[in-house]
């Protein structure tokens, strides 16, 4: 039996530069998860449905189950772990928890990532906007609405200049 | 609107009741949080399961050669190599009186029953190579006939399941009482329906994970497991690996979502633990959503056949229930209790039908094993009653809410006795107060209003209001035994009062997202008068907390939380008496408030008495040193919480597609010990009935081939396929509780399903249509729309 062919990758993650040898099969969010011990960001489906497993590429939030690390050769991955600090979260994540818009928190890191995209596209979603932009995640515990409302705060206190959001 | 949390000084007694922000979200939001797949230990391998891609076919062949060639294959087991170390079987918790035990093999036994029976397990030392390993597994089935359809399995030519069941008929099961032939001889006409409750599959968002260890030299096993119940999985994992349970150490860290599947005995905790023992290095097992769909159970799966006998007036005198339950390929954990004393015992609902005849035929068809789904037989039950209350409506042409308001048990009725069973009592509730409430939250007149002038106009809403009421926070020990339930009701508290008045509490409940770090602490900061931020909340290890039940059937607050309030209060009798030796005055004339005792010759606090207790240097007779308390609290008895929904919805009668407009949730669940947490289980419970009632179905073929095999065929509800949820509670305090808590998880999922489809058919009422099956999807209601015009024009 052949020994599966892997390539070398180069990626900043979470500012830091990573190498790493991954084969060709090995999606982004598995090498993410278990060569960079990054567990924060999650596997919830086989089928790019649920959105726990959204990261920023380049800038721009993916589906991290629906890359190929090899595709991420040479690019900057941010993920959940780089979103806040235990002393002060970031006023995404600070509106979640004060909206209750988390309960078993397994969707959640998606969410804030699904969440900071419609931000950047979208400074001042209404309801129909926001429920539209996130229905590539899916959460089975809380029924969407606190994180709706939670969305709706954030962007309030964005435009409010009440908080510093960088998207 | 921004919601605010509340101010920091907030008075630690008024903590019940406070809308605290959890303090578990932090470490959730930062991705900081472990769940199972998370967990790395060093020299860890994977597992990976074959299962079975027939629904009913006999083993000719089983070759792991293949697999064992793999270079990065460790080991490859079946049946045989369990059989050789005398594990299992595995065998069912909650049996009903007098049922035929199919007999369950962790590994199939020559036979495979259903897609998704697991047959052989292989270990490498990496994910991928453990799915290309299981590939080189060779088995060769003969197929045999199958049947994933309840009625059909009953059927007297279908092909037989297990040897030990005759005509598929586990076992059948009755409740009862009053005059049930009297009441339709006399009645003014009867009602006849049929209702399928849909089969559902719980899609926590978590799959399903285990990582075991196993060390050698002191035979000492540790599993982690997605579990909402670490100490029951302990315990029967035990048992059917035949170790012992002081050897056996089981970690539920975080909790992605249980709902009611995270809390069976599946093969899989004894075959990962298995291998981890024999290849002496820790084994990770991890489903994949479509493995969640054949290899987690899955709920509901009722038919059920119903007759009501009725006054004219709209009086209902009498009901007649037989349920058809699919119980599946094999009986899972709890799966006989659920149509039967979960389900048919409550067919009455929130109604005075003092004759009542029900019939359940447990069933097993070649398909997932079915078991307990958020509600467990209470939302199976909700819709049979609410949806016969409506067809009752139907039959008369009542208004369907003046129906309810004539049969709803009044206030003045409790405690009440439906159909003068033995086993259970409505102990209070105030049914016409949360109804109208609901209709006046909903506007119900005026959208009746509003309904006639879009229907001048072509467009067609639906406006309806449904009750339900339910029997939960499981219960009383000796009564569990007396329906067949191998296991107590009863649920521990510990509190460790540290040296320096800091205070850990242990419990045996288990969260998986219910938010027990906060509450929990809500409750013994508020009766030990502390400030929240030093009393931290402890759960899901067997090595730190010896015994519990765990979290199902609603029962944190009412009876988890009800032990941490009496385990609280012990705590205090114990520094009371030694603060009172302290400052030498009588116990029964100190004070307490805030932390401190009070007594004629000075005070002391609570942290110091913590400190004198720890140094037990001067103890009151009889006392032992510290204030720590470990309590099991049994339950007086199981509590009902009750409500009424209702809801707007608008159908598109040229595509079929059901808006949701407006939900209103009106819930009396007792006393709220976070009503931020409380709203959220409201929603989310609503959300999972809007699910069964509009989206969801595990759907079998004819050949009992899963189609729902994955997220793309089985329709979760989306951020756009749900509105938002007006929330109102009414507070009456369970009279059976020290908390007054009378559970919430499950509330939404019993009101929602018989809501919806009560709108979508008000909708729909002038295509002549009074009743369609869940899930209303689109299709499903554009041929009844279609069918109805054809029989209009014809």
């Amino acid at each position: 039996m052949v020994e599966e062919k892997t390539y070398p990758i180069q990626l900043t993650v979470n500012g830091r530069q990573r190498a790493l040898d991954v084969n060709a099969r090995k999606l982004l969010v598995h090498a993410l998860r278990d060569d960079l011990c990054l567990t924060g960001t999650h596997v919830g489906c086989d089928t790019s449905q649920c959105g726990a497993c959204a990261v920023e590429v380049g800038g721009k939030t993916v589906k991290s189950c629906t890359i190929l690390a090899v595709q991420v050769d040479g690019e900057t991955v941010q993920t959940i772990e780089s979103i806040g600090t235990a002393n002060e979260l970031d006023p995404v994540q600070a509106a979640f928890k004060a909206c209750h818009a988390l309960q078993c928190g397994y969707c959640t890191p998606g969410m804030v990532m699904a969440t900071r995209e419609l931000l950047r596209r979208s400074p001042n979603p209404d309801e129909d906007m926001i429920r539209d932009a996130l229905h590539g995640n899916i959460c089975r515990c809380t029924g969407y609405h606190n994180i709706v409302e939670a969305v709706q705060q954030v962007a309030m206190q964005v435009a409010r200049n009440e908080v510093r959001l960088e998207l | 609107m921004t919601r605010q949390p509340p101010p920091l000084s907030v008075d630690a007694r008024s903590l019940v009741g406070a809308e605290v922000r959890r303090r578990e979200d932090g470490r959730l939001l930062r991705g900081r949080a472990i769940f199972c797949d998370d967990v790395q230990l060093p020299e860890m391998v994977y597992a990976a399961f074959i299962r079975s891609p027939h629904a009913h076919a006999r083993i000719t062949a089983l070759d792991t050669s293949g697999a064992l060639a793999h270079p990065a294959v460790l080991c490859a087991l079946t049946l045989e190599d369990l059989d050789k170390a005398g594990v299992g079987p595995i065998k069912p918790n909650w049996v009903v009186s007098e049922c035929h035990v199919p007999r369950r093999p962790v590994l199939a036994d020559g036979t495979v029953r259903f897609v998704g029976e697991p047959v052989a397990v292989v270990v490498a030392s990496s994910r991928e190579a453990a799915v290309d390993a299981a590939e080189l597994v060779q088995v060769e089935y003969d197929p045999l006939p199958a049947v994933s359809d309840a009625e059909a399995a009953l059927a007297a030519d279908s092909v037989p399941i297990h040897e030990n069941v005759p005509g598929n008929l586990i076992g059948r099961w009755d409740i009862g009482g009053g005059d049930v032939e009297a009441a339709f001889a006399r009645a003014h006409s009867h009602v006849k329906l049929r209702l399928e409750n849909n089969r559902l599959i719980p899609s926590a968002l978590e799959p399903r994970a285990i990582v075991a260890q196993y060390e050698a030299d002191t035979q000492q096993f540790t599993m982690h497991v997605s579990s909402q119940m670490p100490h029951m999985c302990r315990r029967w994992v035990a048992e059917t690996l035949h170790v012992p349970e002081s050897r056996l150490r089981v970690i539920a860290p975080e909790v992605g979502g249980g709902f009611g599947s995270k809390m069976h005995l599946y093969p899989e905790e004894i075959v990962v633990p298995f291998c981890a023992r024999l290849l002496q290095r820790p084994v990770k097992w991890t489903e994949t959503r479509s493995e969640n769909h054949v290899a987690t159970t899955h709920g509901r799966a009722h038919t059920e056949y119903i007759e009501a006998a009725v006054e004219k007036d709209g009086r209902i005198l009498g009901m007649k229930l037989r349920t058809v339950a699919n119980m599946g390929a094999y009986l899972s954990n709890m799966a006989t209790g659920i149509p039967t004393v979960n389900c048919a015992t409550f067919g009455t609902g929130c109604y005075r039908i003092e004759n009542y005849q029900a019939t359940v035929d447990l069933v097993t068809t070649n398909t997932v094993p079915v078991d307990a789904y958020r509600g467990a037989g209470r939302p199976e039950a909700a819709y049979i009653i609410e949806r016969t209350v409506d067809a009752v409506a139907n039959h008369l042409s009542l208004d369907p809410c003046k129906v309810r308001e004539l049969n709803m048990i009044e206030k003045g009725e409790f405690p009440y006795q439906p159909y003068g069973n033995p086993i259970f009592t409505f102990d209070s509730g105030d049914y016409q107060q949360s109804f109208n409430k609901a209709k006046e939250l909903i506007g119900y007149d005026q959208t009746r209003q509003r309904q006639r002038e879009m229907r001048a106009g072509g467009r067609y809403i639906g406006v309806a209001v449904t009750n339900y009421n339910e029997i939960c926070g499981v219960g009383r020990s000796h009564e569990l035994a007396m329906v067949g339930f191998d296991r107590g009701g009863w649920e521990s508290a510990a509190i460790r009062v540290h040296s320096d008045g800091t205070v850990t509490f242990l419990t045996g409940s288990m969260p998986s997202g219910q938010g027990h770090a906060t509450s929990y602490a809500q409750i013994v900061a508020a009766e030990l008068q502390l400030p929240l931020e030093s009393v931290d909340v402890v759960y899901g290890d067997t090595a730190m907390v010896p015994m519990g039940n765990g979290t199902y059937n609603s029962r944190s607050m009412p009876v988890g939380g009800s032990a941490a309030k009496r385990c609280a209060m012990l705590v205090l009798e114990k520094a009371r008496a030694l603060a009172a030796k302290w400052l030498g005055d009588d116990a029964s004339t100190l004070r307490y408030e805030s932390g401190k005792f009070h007594g004629e010759s000075g005070e002391v606090e609570f942290a110091q008495v913590a400190r004198l207790a720890h140094l037990a240097h001067m103890l009151p007779e009889g006392q032992t040193p510290g204030l720590d308390v470990d309590f099991k609290y049994e339950p007086e008895a199981m509590s009902s919480p009750h409500g009424s929904h209702a809801a707007i919805v608008e159908v598109d009668v040229e595509t079929g597609t059901v808006k949701l407009l407006k939900y209103v949730a009106v819930d009396d669940v007792g006393t709220l010990v976070n009503p931020l947490l409380a709203t959220g289980q409201v929603h989310g419970g609503v959300v999972q009935g809007v699910g069964q009632a509009l989206f969801e179905l595990a759907d079998y073929g004819d050949d009992a081939q899963l189609l729902s095999g994955s997220l793309l065929d089985y329709a979760l509800p989306k951020f756009d396929q749900v509105c938002s949820i007006e929330s109102h509670f009414f507070e009456t305090p369970s009279p059976t509780n020290p908390l007054g808590a009378k559970g919430v998880g499950e509330a939404g999922a019993c009101a929602a399903p018989p809501l919806m489809v009560a709108a979508v058919c008000d909708a729909l009422s002038p295509f002549g249509i009074s009743h369609l099956d869940m899930p209303l999807t689109a299709p499903r209601i554009w041929r009844a729309i279609q069918k109805s015009r054809e029989t209009e024009n014809s």
